[in-house]
C-alpha cells in the first residue's frame, strides 16, 4: 500500500512542478521548480529498485546541471527588466495542440500493454555493485566514449567562452 | 503492492508532453533548455521502469549514459547562450534570427 501512496504523491509533485516550470515567467523560479521535479523523479527511481540511479540523478541534476542554469541566469541578468515574454496566441495554441496530440498517441500506445506486474521483484536489485560490474565489462567501450564526449564538451565550452566576438 | 509499469509510462508521457509544450510555447532560450532536460528525464523514467519490467540492469546503464549526454549538452548549450547574449544582448529565441534571410 505504501508504494502506491508514494507513487501518487511523487507523481503529482512531479507533474505540478513541471507545469509550474512551464508557465512561470521568472527563469529562476523555473529552475527551482525543475529541481523539485528532479527530486520527485529520484523518489520514483528509489521506488523502482534503482537506488544508485536515484543517487547520481540527484547529484548530477540538482547538484550540477541546475546550478549551472542558475549561474547562467544570474550571469546574464535576464530576470528583471523587460518582462516582455509575450507569446503569440496562435503559436501557443499550435504548441498546445501538437503536444496534446503527442500525449494522446503516447497514452494509447502505453495503454496497449505492459499491465502485467513484473515477476519476482525481490531478486532484482539495481545496486551499485551490479551496475559497476556491467559498466566495466559489457559496457566498457561506451563508458570510454562517454569520457571522450565529456572532454570534448569541456573543450567546446571553454572555446565558446573565450571566443573573441565582434 | 507493485505499481504496474504502465503507470510509470503514463507519468513519463505526461512529463514528456509538458516538456514539448515548454519548447513550443516559451521564448526564453534557457527555459527551453530546461524543458529539454525535462523530456530527457521523462525518457530516463521509462528506461528505469522497463529495467524493472524485464528484470535487467541494461536500462539503468542507459540512464547513466543519457545523463552523461545531458550534462555535455547543457554545458555546450549554456556556453552558446552566453555567447549569443554577448552579441545580441538577448536570450529570446525570436530575436535571434542571425541565420534567417
Amino acid at each position: 500500500m505504501l508504494p502506491a501512496i508514494l507513487f501518487f504523491v511523487f507523481a503529482s509533485i512531479a507533474i505540478a512542478s513541471a507545469i509550474m516550470m512551464i508557465v512561470h515567467r521568472n527563469p529562476v523560479y523555473c529552475a527551482l521548480f525543475l529541481i523539485l521535479t528532479m527530486f520527485s523523479l529520484g523518489g520514483h527511481y528509489v521506488l523502482l529498485n534503482a537506488p544508485f540511479i536515484a543517487a547520481i540523478h540527484i547529484i548530477v541534476y540538482a547538484g550540477a546541471i541546475i546550478t549551472l542554469f542558475l549561474f547562467v541566469i544570474m550571469l546574464l541578468d535576464i530576470t528583471g527588466g523587460n518582462s516582455g515574454e509575450k507569446v503569440k496566441g496562435w503559436s501557443q495554441f499550435v504548441g498546445l495542440l501538437l503536444s496534446g496530440i503527442l500525449f494522446v498517441e503516447l497514452a494509447v500506445f502505453f495503454k496497449s500493454g505492459f499491465d502485467a506486474p513484473p515477476s519476482s521483484s525481490a531478486a532484482f536489485q539495481g545496486n551499485t555493485e551490479a551496475i559497476g560490474m556491467l559498466l566495466f565489462t559489457k559496457y566498457l567501450f561506451p563508458f570510454e566514449v562517454a569520457s571522450v564526449l565529456l572532454l570534448s564538451a569541456i573543450i567546446g565550452s571553454v572555446i565558446l567562452a573565450k571566443l573573441k566576438l565582434k | 503492492m507493485i505499481i504496474p509499469t504502465s503507470y510509470y509510462l503514463l507519468l513519463s508521457g505526461i512529463l514528456f508532453s509538458i516538456g514539448v509544450v515548454g519548447v513550443l510555447t516559451r521564448r526564453n532560450a534557457i527555459v527551453i533548455f530546461m524543458s529539454i532536460e525535462l523530456m530527457l528525464n521523462a525518457v530516463n523514467l521509462t528506461f528505469v521502469a522497463f529495467a524493472r519490467q524485464f528484470q535487467s540492469l541494461d536500462g539503468q546503464i542507459f540512464v547513466f549514459f543519457v545523463m552523461v549526454v545531458a550534462a555535455a549538452e547543457v554545458a555546450v548549450g549554456l556556453a552558446l547562450i552566453v555567447a549569443i547574449f554577448r552579441v545580441k544582448n538577448s536570450v529570446y529565441v525570436d530575436e535571434i534570427n542571425l541565420m534567417k534571410w
